[in-house]
């Protein structure tokens, strides 16, 4: 498979007030075409900062990140974000909540928006076009943010602790009905979480990052015998808890 | 209100209707006490002022000033009625406009907010009725030096309210369209603006009683016409009907121009928000 970006010896010093703060320390890694890559660390270790830099809205101290062979400088319009909350606006229904991204590119043709009605019918949520967020569950508000993001055809996802804002029961289905999303549409994926289970039962690869100044500390293959189980089913495989005590004790170590 | 009010009503348990009726019955005893206070006020005014106990050249009557309502043609009240109020929307609405775009270019530049920050707390403290004779100078003494006042009273402080309201904006909403790619222009059309509607509308109710205070007072320095006019003129010539009357028909006014705004705002925060 090819590699379709590579994060290349990157560095982040923060300047404060009262000083120099090294957040990242010389992080380099690839992620294919259609791969699942998770990020995991201790909290405060600066993943969301690394996943900032990956979608061009901050520019690293050293190195660079390349988007298929492409240098990114500034906002890519090749990069989908999801962040911790849907983040839906309240005053758009769920139809131009979805369209909110090629609204905002200046990229409303009839075509994209027969792409997104399909997406709409595709996942539920084409009866719904109409209703206002308040009016879904926080599942369903969830999906709606995903569409927002797949509606503007991203190379690449970029997951920020996303669903962290939801409660345990209704992010286990979100997790469930994400993967499967992103898989029908092939998408590559690069999520930041400090939840070790939850990075097992969604990923391909799993990086793991010291404490700050943070560097990885190890880069960890998850195989599972069936590639098609969900998240949920995973979580039921005998080497779901080998892969989650590996990863407890990488962590534990630099605690 | 929700659309779901529209299906057919679920058939009411027992404590449900009590409790619904405690709830009217709480409602009705408030109404009731409010509109008995007045009544009995007016009351004792009235008895009092008859039987001499208080001087009804100095405090006036009811019953006087009702007449000198039904005399409003004559003496003129009608007209006073309407050039203040002509002078309150006109201050308010500049007020607001002037206000919103100001808070807009502040939250623009953080540089220019913040060189501008001291001044506007020390321009939000000061009285501006102390400048009151120094408009009458710069703009000459009328209506204009009128609803410069008005100005003055409501702008500083829609902008301190609206600039404090774009700079509370979820964060984490203003990134989403971020992450897709929008200006700064578009971050404040799509996300900013549209969560502040509250905002803009509380600054209105503020803003359009400001303006009443800046005329008025603005009337009471330099008018040949208003109830602020008619106000310090009876005081003057000691007809204190026409002031006491001015006086009721400003607190009606105050209460007219107010509701208006919250019916405005009902009438777009049902159009535009969905909130339950």
């Amino acid at each position: 498979m090819e590699e379709i970006l590579t994060v290349d010896r990157i560095s982040q010093t923060y300047q404060a007030e009262n000083g120099e703060l090294t957040a990242l320390d010389d992080i380099s890694f690839t992620v294919k075409k259609g791969e699942f890559v998770s990020i995991v660390g201790p909290s405060g270790c600066g993943k969301s900062t690394l996943l900032s830099i990956v979608a061009g809205m901050i520019r690293p101290t050293y190195g660079r990140v390349l988007l298929q062979g492409e240098p990114i400088e500034g906002i890519s319009p090749h990069i989908g974000y999801m962040l911790q909350r849907d983040n839906l606006l309240e005053w758009r229904n769920i139809y131009r909540n979805v369209v909110l991204g090629l609204e905002i590119r200046k990229k409303l043709t009839k075509e994209n928006e027969e792409y997104v009605q399909g997406l709409l019918k595709a996942y539920g949520l084409w009866e719904f076009r109409d209703k206002y967020p308040s009016q879904l569950s926080g599942g369903m508000r969830q999906r709606a943010a995903l569409i927002r993001t797949l509606a503007v055809k991203p190379d690449i996802f970029l997951l920020d602790e996303a669903f962290s804002a939801l409660d345990y029961q209704t992010r286990l289905a979100v997790t469930d009905d994400v993967r499967r999303i992103l898989k029908l549409e092939q998408k590559t994926t690069l999520m930041v979480t400090h939840d070790i289970a939850e990075s097992i039962s969604m990923s391909d690869r799993i990086i793991v990052l010291s404490r700050r100044p943070a560097h990885i500390s190890r880069i960890m293959e998850i195989p599972f015998d069936n590639p098609e189980l969900t998240p949920l089913q995973r979580r039921e495989q005998h080497p779901f808890q080998e892969y989650f005590n590996t990863i407890w004790r990488e962590l534990d170590v630099h605690v | 209100m929700s659309m779901y009010n529209q299906t057919a009503a679920p058939p009411v348990s027992r404590e449900r209707a009590a409790y619904l009726q405690k709830r009217k019955r709480k409602k009705y005893m408030i109404r009731t006490v409010q509109v008995s206070m007045v009544i009995i006020l007016l009351a004792l005014w009235e008895i009092l002022a008859d039987i001499g106990v208080i001087d009804s050249f100095i405090m006036s009557q009811p019953s006087r000033m009702v007449k000198t309502l039904l005399h409003l043609s004559e003496n003129g009240l009608l007209t006073h009625l309407g050039v203040t109020c002509a002078e309150t929307l006109v201050g308010f609405l500049l007020g607001t406009m002037l206000g919103v775009g100001l808070a807009v270019l502040l939250w623009w530049s953080k540089t220019l907010s913040c060189i501008c920050e001291p001044f506007l707390v020390v321009l939000n403290a000061l009285p501006k009725i102390a400048l009151g004779p120094v408009f009458i100078v710069w703009v000459g003494a009328g209506v204009q030096a009128i609803i410069v006042m008005a100005l003055a009273i409501s702008l500083i402080v829609t902008v301190l309210e609206m600039l404090n309201g774009f700079l509370s904006t979820d964060e984490e909403t203003i990134t989403m369209v971020r992450t897709f790619g929008a200006d700064r222009r578009q971050v404040f059309t799509k996300v900013v603006m549209p969560s502040n509607l509250h905002t803009l509308f509380h600054s209105m109710k503020v803003n359009i009683g400001l303006s009443l205070v800046g005329v008025i007072a603005g009337e009471f320095l330099v008018s040949k016409a208003g109830l602020g006019y008619l106000i310090v003129y009876g005081g003057q010539v000691f007809k204190l009907d026409l002031v006491m009357t001015s006086v009721v028909i400003l607190a009606v006014v105050a209460a007219l121009l107010y509701q208006s705004v919250v019916i405005a705002e009902r009438a777009v925060t049902r159009k535009i928000s969905h909130r339950n």
